[in-house]
């Protein structure tokens, strides 16, 4: 039972949160008195919860998603819900209706996204521990961003339940924190069996982070080395790879044939899956409420045109074209025939190297407001997403800088050895410490 | 290739309301966009997606519904325990 | 096939009987409850919430396409129908698309010419129901919809037919036998309001087809689809078209009526839904034990109970009736069940449907023992009717309910067939008071015989035996002396 409290007025200069539980209740328990924030995209039971969308501004949760009670469980205190992309659409929190959140690296760059507003709070010191999630690199990036660490788990491994939803089949909840050791904490409360999940599978993680990496294969992909990943940022991932040879790991190029059109296949299954998944924000039930004095259609229309940004209704736009009579086997059949691919590739790679490595975005931070057209912002994405069709887990960790903006090593592993790429992360993080 | 006219059909379609205003750039994009999706129709494969999971299901069993105070609380207006709509024809 | 033949096909959605919804835990039973008293996050459609599948709505469906012959298939899988509407709380509806439960079978139906007929199955699958919307307001006061979600997530089967049915009595016939042997099967209960639901398609050979949406009445599908063969078949006498088009039908009226246009073809943009995960049941087909359904059970009534094929086939044209008819004749099956076929299949059904009562009011107990004072004698048929409405109303105006006996006792219905001496003078009575009766009886005219009976019967109340009257009246009359 919670009994105590902590105060929890932070200096927010970097507007990482959209809500702050000044006075948040703490239980016993493995996480006991750590303030933890939670991507306002999660449902909180009483503390509104809004996916940074005016659709859903007011909008109070009667019941808690289970990672949230699995974190009050552990004696977790619930800091506040952070800033993100508006429905999680986007690589740099600035699709947020509510504001940007700031990088606390460099103030006038973004903080990548769409979990911005997490690895924020975490980057300045906030809070030690925050939720996020991942679709496409929504973990990942933002913490690669930051120089922090984000896992992006096992698709399964963390019940989505409460996790309200943007692309269903894609995204996972995950941890993160400034160090390696504190995301493998967070993993082992949110992990695990929830029967009101269907796609979760009854699989705990305990774990504490083993440096050993003596005997480790590590694959190389070209594909995350060549064009359209900026030579420094390569470079200092390269250096970071030699770092874990140092340490025992041998590396093996491999390609991956299919990341030729894995971009469009997540964008073609997220965007539909997303159209079906937003359509219920009416106004009726919950959120921006309809005019009931209008017709249905009308104030349905309205409701919408009002309360969702331009990327999320170019988003449910898109996704609806892919589904629609006449293009559903060209874009939605194909993207899944095109994902079984990555699959087969991804599984292929792995049955020859343990870990896959390679740098998590192809350039670092970009300045607020640089990248306004939505295709170049999509094609950032394009080192992330395939982690996400595999449903493979996935770590960022810091491993230097370029400009002075931080630069994160991405590690992919099999299904269900998040255990193992927490430790390579683990083991480079160690290393670069002395 | 989709004109304007499309766009708006898909607008209506989803319900979603865009303004005349936004009509010529959301064209602009989406069709670029599409354009990048086109590499998908080079994508070879049979089709079978790899299932691993299956037959999830739950016992037929009573658990507590929400207190209607609950159900009601986030609806923008009720009236006698109803959740008001616009009408429908 | 002759012109103008009628073409019918049925889609038919029940609710199945199980306690909690499809994707949810709520209970079904809300029918009694104030409305959104049996909601959750799933069912309300509360962002972040998700379905879990109730197992025994997939048995329950697979009981039905065991016992229709259908072929279940290997790989079953769930799919969203997206579309707007404020009773749809997720907007769209989790069903099932291009991989339903199952394919294929027929149902057995006493056909227009009275002989079987099959008609075949397309498919059967399974989805949950939407909620319920309420119209309110006026012109003035500004229209606007209420919703109650006690509704949305109850499961429903969909069962398909193929356009085999020739005239709106076979599509009832059908809906009949469906019902019935859902009953059976113990996954369906007809008299929960609501529970059934039909879209009807048809059309004259040659014609467009016209669909009728919504019918909830089971004598609202035959009424409709009646409806409809004569507006057709007026629109092609005049030399117009049948436009294909949906309607829907006006229960009051009994008429259908154009559907106000909404989008004319609905874009469902059908995609597996990936929150669930597909479905392998094909091996637990050999493992369902169907119990006794309608056909069967009607053939064991003849064989058993010494029924004919009308009776036995009223007496298991639905669940509770066959069961109650059981019980009635089980203490002496031999001895009382020709009677209590005949009454309760001639006379009972009609007496409760007058009072839109359900056979469950009654206890079979009592019926056992009014068929006994039938089958006794001690009272005549016509008191045997008037004892039975008497219990009823009793029952329907939630009186204390009297024992068959009593009400005999206390409306002084028993026969006066023991007391000869008062039948005497009733007789002697009656032949006094008529004499051109008798003279009319003794020059051939036996109408006369038939109107002193009537005399005596009047002075009788009614309690007295037609056939033992008349037999004393013709003794009598050949002993008077003229």
């Amino acid at each position: 039972m919670a009994e105590h409290r902590i105060v929890f007025e932070p200096e927010d200069r970097y507007h990482a949160f959209l809500t702050v539980c000044k006075n948040a209740t703490y239980g016993s328990g493995t996480l006991a008195g750590i303030a933890v924030a939670v991507k306002d995209n999660i449902s909180t039971k009483g503390i509104e919860t809004t996916c940074a969308s005016k659709i859903l501004k007011g909008y109070i949760p009667p019941y808690d998603a289970h990672v949230v009670s699995l974190l009050k469980q552990s004696g977790a205190a619930i800091a506040g819900k952070t800033n993100m992309d508006e429905f999680g659409m986007g690589t740099t929190t600035e699709n947020s209706a509510f504001g940007p959140t700031l990088n606390p690296c460099d103030p006038t760059r973004v903080p990548g996204g769409s979990s911005g507003g997490s690895a924020a709070a975490v980057a300045a010191g906030m809070v030690q521990m925050a939720l996020g999630t991942d679709t496409g690199g929504s973990i990942r990036c933002p913490a690669a961003f930051c120089g922090i660490v984000g896992l992006k788990p096992t698709y399964g491994r963390v019940s989505r339940y409460g996790l309200i939803a943007y692309a269903n089949s894609l995204e996972q909840i995950g941890p993160m924190a400034k160090n390696v050791a504190d995301v493998s904490r967070l993993m082992q409360v949110i992990a695990g069996y929830d029967c009101r999940d269907t796609t979760s599978y009854d699989h705990p993680y305990t774990q504490t982070p083993d440096a050993d990496i003596t005997g480790l294969k590590i694959g190389i992909p070209q594909e995350y080395f060549g064009a359209g990943v900026d030579p420094k940022v390569a470079a200092v991932v390269k250096n970071a790879i030699a770092r874990l040879e140092e340490l025992g790991a041998t590396t093996v190029p491999c390609s991956i044939p299919s990341m030729e059109y894995a971009l469009a296949a997540y964008y073609v299954i997220c965007t539909s899956e997303a159209s079906s998944n937003l359509a219920r924000f009416d106004g009726v039930r919950y959120g921006h409420a309809a005019d009931t004095k209008k017709s249905w259609h009308d104030a349905f229309r309205e409701v919408r045109r009002a309360g969702f940004g331009t990327e999320v209704r170019r988003r449910i736009m898109l996704g609806t074209f892919a589904l629609s009579s006449g293009y559903y086997g060209k874009y939605y059949a194909k993207a899944q025939i095109a994902r079984e691919n990555v699959k087969k590739d991804v599984t292929r790679i792995l049955s020859e190297v343990d870990v896959i490595a390679g740098p998590t975005m192809p350039t670092i931070a970009f300045k607020l407001g640089e990248k306004s057209d939505p295709l170049s912002m999509y094609l950032s994405d394009i080192l992330t997403v395939p982690a996400n069709l595999a449903g493979i887990p996935a770590i960022s960790v810091p491993c230097g800088m370029v400009n002075q903006m931080p630069v994160g090593l991405q590690i992919m592993g099999r299904s269900f050895e998040d255990e193992r790429v927490v430790d390579v992360a683990y083991a480079y993080e160690q290393a670069v410490k002395q | 290739m989709v004109t304007e006219k499309d766009v708006e059909h898909i607008a209506g379609l989803a319900d979603i309301g865009i303004n005349t205003e936004e009509l010529g750039t959301f064209t602009g994009q989406f069709n670029a966009i599409l354009d990048y999706f086109d590499v998908l129709d080079r994508v070879q494969g049979d089709g079978v997606i790899t299932r691993d999971l299956s037959n999830v299901m739950r016992e037929d069993e009573v658990s507590p519904s929400l207190l209607l105070e609950d159900v009601l609380k986030n609806a923008g207006a009720h009236e006698d325990g109803f959740i008001k709509a616009p009408r429908v024809m | 096939m002759t012109e103008n033949q009628v073409i019918v096909g049925l889609e038919v959605h029940c609710q199945l009987d199980t306690k909690s919804k499809l994707f949810c835990g709520c209970s079904t039973d809300y029918r009694s409850d104030g409305p959104n008293t049996h909601v959750c996050p799933v069912c309300l459609g509360l962002p972040g919430s998700m379905p879990v599948l109730n197992k025994k709505a997939i048995e329950y469906a697979m009981r039905v396409a065991k016992a229709f012959n259908c072929t279940v298939i290997r790989e079953s899988e769930f799919s969203r129908k997206n579309y707007f509407y404020p009773d749809l709380d997720k907007a769209y509806q989790i069903t099932q698309y291009d991989k339903p439960l199952a394919e294929g079978g027929y149902l057995e139906i006493e056909a227009d010419e009275a002989r079987e007929k099959r008609v075949q199955l397309t498919r059967i699958h399974v989805e949950e129901d939407p909620g319920r919307l309420v119209h309110m307001g006026n012109a003035e006061r500004g229209k606007y919809s209420l919703v109650d979600y006690n509704r949305a997530g109850i499961p429903l089967i969909e069962i398909v037919s193929e356009p085999d049915m020739r005239s709106p009595k076979e599509a009832r016939k059908f809906l009949n036998k469906l019902r019935a042997t859902l009953e059976y099967l113990g996954v369906f209960d007809s008299e929960k309001e609501g529970s059934l639901r039909v879209d009807a398609n048809i059309s004259l050979s040659g014609s467009e087809r016209v669909e009728i949406k919504n019918i909830t009445s089971y004598k609202g599908v035959e009424k409709a689809l009646t409806f409809e063969v004569t507006r057709q078949k007026n629109l092609l006498r005049r030399g117009l078209k049948v436009d294909r088009e949906t309607r829907h039908y006006l229960e009051a009226q009994g008429i259908t009526q154009s559907s106000r246009s909404k989008e004319q073809e609905h874009d469902y943009r059908y995609f597996p839904e990936p929150d669930l995960r597909p479905i392998h049941v094909q091996s637990w087909v050999k493992d369902i034990i169907l119990p006794e359904l309608p056909d069967a059970r009607r053939e064991r009534f003849i064989a058993q109970y010494g029924c004919s094929l009308n009776h036995a086939r009223t007496l298991t044209g639905g669940l509770r009736l066959a069961n109650f008819f059981e019980k009635t004749v089980t203490s002496d099956p031999k001895g009382l069940s020709t009677l209590a076929a005949t009454w309760i299949a001639d006379t009972l059904i009609g007496e409760l449907n007058y009072r839109s009562m359900s056979i469950d009011a009654l206890d079979p107990d009592s019926i056992t023992v009014l068929v006994l004072l039938l089958k006794r004698d001690a009272i005549t048929d016509k008191s045997g009717i008037e004892v039975l409405r008497v219990m009823l109303d009793q029952h329907l105006n939630k009186q204390p309910c009297e024992a068959p006996q009593a009400i005999v006792t206390r409306l002084n219905l028993a026969k006066t067939a023991g007391d000869t001496g008062a039948l005497e003078v009733v007789i002697q009575e009656v032949i006094s008071e008529n004499p051109k009766a008798v003279d009319d009886y003794n020059a051939g005219r036996n109408g006369a015989l038939n109107f002193l009976v009537g005399q005596a019967m009047k002075k009788t109340r009614g309690r007295s035996d037609p056939g033992e009257l008349n037999r004393k009246i013709v003794e009598k009359l050949g002993n008077t002396e003229v």
